[in-house]
């Protein structure tokens, strides 16, 4: 037989037979899969971040798939808008979700914070938590070393050499929680951006009495509840010598950040106040980025 | 001469006050007994602010099975309950007590005769020393009547009393064996009746011949009590390096040492022991080596815990000028602190000083991969790679990798050549990975 | 009591050894010293100028790359460089043209070692690396010998190696001469002893342990004599295949080195059996006469799976 046909034939057969072995493998193994979750994936960021709560954003569009409502369901990072496109795919109503933003809560600056020690060793927060409160008096505040830069994927945290704590820009931030989980200290929360990204929160996490606080950080929160009796909507709460002011009732109505003796309530982006007779106006910043550490709160009006 | 069998290192002994006698520290203007001085529940205070207390009296109650009474180290008032940081870094509650006299409860025995014979029960024996809140001296602070009630169907055959003192610069348990040694004997029998075993081992390295000597001496009477002298290699004052080096015995990963039949106790705890039984006498006091190359005379020191480290550092001439570093325990695994105010407490064995030359770390490579610490590592892990894995933070990887057999003595950063700062993220992972299966268990 | 300064806290341990990178390297040098007098005696002063060369165009290299590449401090002090130089020339002929040794140095550092980060990082030994790119791109070159200066006969040879693969046993040199290395090659490979008493140094001051040499010598001896054993007419003898090549030093100096060698004894045993079998097979059976570097490179490249299944002995394990 011609050799040239013998050749054809073997291939041919063996090519046959390797597709007829692939045909019945895909059609015994084939997974059953719903369509919907490629396009719920598409119209995610596609950041794989986390944030959500789920294994990446593959793992997230089978859980949007799988459940029956969108309900407590939120890609922190397309937000709202995102959220009604996987709505539309799914035929279901997006929650509207207020969008987020990390703060950091500590002013501790090394102005206000004196160092007490020197920290020598592995250059993580991480470490130095798990050796002790700190280089300073204060064993809450933060450390300075930046676990929740590291930690942040969007480039939106920053350690400010001058006051030596992270500073969050808003325009990156997503809210996904990198940082939140980061921070031995648990200082970073995220809160409602709120309306024109104008936020009130106590800039503090000593839990220390009064006194033994104002020693370490001339800042910090002394628990004096001041601030919880001027607010008339019931929205900030005393717990272990510390002020929490819960974002979903404040009003934004600034009394707290007037009373409070030792300047820990900081308010952002807000407009400059009205001149009063003897207290300075608040220096304004109306611009958008995030600088706990100014002298906003500084007002003295308690004296 | 035995030792035990994988890794280990030799750092330089420094054991700068070998030969100084064991001194009285005087009481000082205020006490600080922090509640929760051992491995376990903090104690619950049984006195209020502005109480007067006396020597010995019962301050706090043991929070749990594992947990220890604390009593009063002062006689004086309770001046306050409050915060104070200690060795640990962080603020801990603590009974503050102004210091007036020194009145002691009745019923204790303060005089020096030796009281050879007991004729209590192993139960009533143990039932004592849980009364006297007595925990593991040497630094570990593990309550000592848990230590000697084993667990259930798991008998101890041998008692192995640490008289090693690996840790260079301490002294303290050493000067103890010298100058106690007749006590520490009835100590050892007194536990060895309390456990029901029939042999007793002390170990101690051969950097002690005097100690060697002289508890051998006084152990002649009692032919089932013999004095082992240990070559001289770190951690061998480690519970599993020690059973090893003893009996050739090793406890298995996540064993306890009752499981190769022994129990381990330091020689500072078997004095306080005897003390306890003997004396009625509660553990309010403890020998601390207060030492440092800079220090201008090194000293062991008897003081009530509670009495403020700084005044110790003062007893052996001051915090010289050079003293970057101030460590409660020993340099290898000892805590540096951030207070030199911290009180002492019922683990502080050392007070070191370490100068500006040595206090610093050195600047960091890149890890070349020359497996000294592996060789170094007496649990026979690798600490390498657990560093790297903790610092990547994946936690899966460290529980298979067996992280949590670390020991934390650190002879891994001892012995780095790129001082890579090995432990500290080992530290991390070991917690992070413990929390993990911890939190898998309780599901 | 007042704190008038900063007491500085960090974790234990609070002392530190006084061992240090640049001490081992140092010691690996030291340990060198020997073979490179020797290889003076035998071939002069082309050993000398190459061995310069080398070494000032291997830290030459590294200075530039860590400082305008990786813009980092230089880590010439560790070094690492110097070694990987005086190691670079001890595997190539005493006079081999100097811009080839640049090339091999340009090959071992730049791409070998630093496209990978840096000492610590790399897969292969780059001296290693370095011979191997010249030998397959300079066969003609690489395997051309210089005469010895104190030879009788004073003309170019052939290596032992050579001769073997060639079925020559009887120009062989006796073992005396290949102990001493009075026969051609590269110029650090020849003389055993003086690596011998270098690689004692290095195991007295515990920069090194036995495991990998001693594996290494043993597996060679143990396979080459079976080999010997079966037709002694085909295969050299044992002694012969120790001494002969770049077996002494490539099991004392480059199988040695750290960062290419597994962690764990078990492993750096299974490694060193690995490189003698391998090098064993190249010799008798491979188109190349010399198989040491093929078969230390290879091994490398096993290294990070030898990592994986070899632990060590955790505490515990052992049988009562």
């Amino acid at each position: 037989m011609n050799p040239i046909l013998i050749a054809l034939i073997v291939l041919g057969g063996i090519g046959l037979l390797l597709a007829l072995v692939l045909f019945f493998t895909a059609k015994s193994f084939k997974v059953e899969e719903d369509p919907r979750i490629g396009q719920v994936q598409e119209v995610l960021p596609g950041a794989n971040c986390g944030g959500c709560g789920y294994p990446g954003c593959r793992g997230f569009a089978e859980t949007c798939v799988k459940s029956e409502s969108l309900e407590g369901l939120l890609c922190p990072v397309g937000g709202n808008e995102v959220m009604k496109k996987v709505g539309d795919i799914l035929g279901m109503a997006a929650a509207d979700a207020a969008p987020k933003v990390a703060v950091v809560r500590c002013q501790g600056s090394c102005e206000h914070r004196p160092k007490l020690t020197q920290f020598d060793g592995a250059r993580t927060c991480a470490v130095a938590a798990a050796l002790y409160g700190g280089e300073t008096g204060c064993s809450y505040g933060c450390l300075g070393m930046g676990d929740c830069v590291e930690a942040c994927t969007f480039g939106a945290l920053s350690v400010n050499p001058e006051t030596g704590l992270p500073e969050v820009d808003e325009e990156k931030c997503t809210s996904c929680g990198a940082c939140v989980k980061a921070c031995p200290k648990g200082l970073i929360e995220l809160r409602n951006k709120g309306p024109k990204s104008r936020r009130i929160y106590v800039s503090c996490r000593n839990k220390d009495k009064g006194p033994a606080a104002k020693k370490a950080c001339e800042v910090a929160c002394i628990g004096c509840g001041k601030c919880q009796k001027v607010c008339t909507f019931d929205a900030i709460t005393m717990e272990a010598n510390l002020a929490y002011i819960d974002h979903n009732k404040c009003r934004m109505c600034r009394k707290c950040v007037e009373e409070c003796p030792q300047g820990s309530i900081i308010e952002l982006n807000f407009p400059p106040r009205k001149p009063k007779a003897e207290t300075p106006a608040t220096p304004a910043t109306p611009e958008t980025t995030a600088t706990p550490a100014s002298p906003v709160a500084e007002a003295p009006t308690a004296e | 001469m035995r030792t035990f069998r994988m890794g280990g290192i030799h750092p330089p002994e420094c054991k700068l006050g070998a030969g100084k006698p064991i001194s009285v520290m005087p009481l000082p203007k205020q006490g600080c007994v922090l509640l929760s001085q051992h491995i376990g529940a903090p104690a619950q205070p049984v006195v209020e602010r502005g109480a007067m207390v006396k020597t010995g009296q019962l301050l706090a109650k043991a929070g749990g099975f594992v947990s220890a009474n604390i009593h009063s180290p002062f006689t004086g008032k309770v001046a306050k309950i409050a915060d104070v940081v200690d060795a640990s870094g962080y603020p801990k509650p603590a009974i503050f007590i102004d210091v007036q006299d020194d009145e002691w409860e009745e019923g204790i025995d303060l005089t020096e005769t030796l009281v050879r014979e007991c004729k209590l029960e192993p139960k009533e024996i143990v039932q004592k020393i849980a009364d006297a809140g007595i925990v593991g001296m040497g630094g570990a602070c593990f309550p000592t009547q848990v230590k000697l009630t084993p667990p259930p169907g798991k008998v101890a055959d041998i008692l192995i009393i640490n008289g090693v003192e690996c840790e260079p610069y301490l002294t303290a348990d050493h000067r103890l064996m010298v100058e106690k040694a007749q006590e520490i004997v009835v100590g050892i029998r007194l536990l060895m009746k309390a456990l029901n075993v029939k042999k007793a081992v002390i170990g101690i390295e051969s950097n002690k011949p005097d100690a060697i000597e002289i508890l051998s001496h006084q152990t002649i009477p009692y032919p089932e009590i013999e004095v082992m002298p240990l070559q001289m290699h770190y951690p061998q004052g480690g519970e599993k390096q020690l059973i090893d080096a003893v009996t050739r015995r090793q406890v298995k990963s996540g064993g306890l040492p009752v499981d190769v039949g022994a129990v381990v106790q330091n020689v500072g705890t078997v004095y306080a022991v005897y003390e306890a039984v003997q004396k009625n006498k509660p553990l309010i006091e403890r020998v601390v080596s207060v030492t440092g190359k800079s220090l201008k005379q090194p000293v062991n020191v008897k003081a009530r815990i509670g009495t403020p480290i700084s005044s110790l550092i003062d007893a052996a001439g001051g915090l010289p000028e050079n003293g970057a570093k101030v460590i409660s325990g020993g340099p290898m695994m000892g805590k540096a602190l951030a207070n030199i105010d911290a009180p002492v407490a019922k683990g502080t064995s050392g007070v070191l000083i370490i100068d500006e030359a040595e206090a610093l770390r050195r600047p960091v490579s890149d890890c070349i991969r020359c497996a000294k610490c592996v060789d170094a590592c007496p649990m026979g892990l690798e600490p390498y790679l657990l560093s790297a894995l903790s610092e990547r933070q994946l936690w899966d990887r460290t529980e298979k990798e067996n992280i949590m057999d670390c020991i934390e003595c650190g002879c891994c950063t001892f012995t780095c050549p790129a001082n890579r700062p090995l432990l500290d993220y080992i530290r991390i992972g070991k917690g992070k990975t413990g929390a993990l299966i911890r939190a898998r268990k309780a599901k | 009591m007042t704190m008038d300064k900063k007491l500085i806290v960090s974790m234990s341990p609070h002392i530190h050894g006084d061992d240090s990178i640049h001490k081992n390297m140092y010691r690996v040098i030291l340990a060198l010293v020997p073979a490179f007098l020797c290889s003076i005696w035998f071939f002069g002063w082309h050993a000398l100028v190459t061995t310069a060369i080398a070494i000032v165009s291997c830290m030459g290299f590294e200075y530039l790359i860590t400082r305008y590449i990786f813009k980092r401090p230089s880590t010439l002090k560790d070094c690492s460089a110097m070694l990987t130089g005086l190691l670079l020339a001890f595997n190539v002929p005493a006079d081999l043209p100097w811009w080839i040794v640049v090339i091999g140095s340009i090959f071992a550092i730049g791409v070998v070692k630093m496209s990978f980060g840096g000492l610590g990082n790399n897969i292969f030994n780059p001296a290693l690396a370095g011979r191997v790119f010249l030998l397959v791109s300079f066969p003609q070159q690489m395997t051309t010998w210089p005469a010895l200066a104190h030879s009788a006969d004073a003309v170019t040879g052939a290596t032992p190696l050579a001769l073997i693969k060639a079925g020559n046993f009887a120009e062989l040199p006796s073992h005396l001469e290949m102990f001493l290395g009075n026969v051609p090659g590269s110029m650090g490979e020849v003389a055993a002893l003086a690596l011998l008493i270098g690689v004692i140094y290095l195991l007295c001051t515990k920069t090194i342990t036995w495991h990998i040499p001693v594996s290494i010598l043993a597996t060679v001896f143990i396979f080459s004599g079976i080999l010997y054993l079966c037709d002694s007419t085909v295969y050299a003898d044992p002694l012969t295949h120790l001494l002969s090549g770049g077996l002494m030093l490539g099991a004392c100096f480059m199988a040695t080195d750290y960062v290419t060698s597994p962690m764990s004894h078990k492993g750096q045993l299974i490694y060193g059996a690995g490189i003698g079998i391998l090098t064993v097979l190249i010799r008798c059976y491979g188109s190349y006469p010399e198989g040491m570097s093929f078969a230390i490179l290879i091994m490398n490249a096993v290294t990070p799976l030898i990592n994986v299944y070899c632990k060590p002995k955790r505490f515990g394990e052992v049988k009562k």
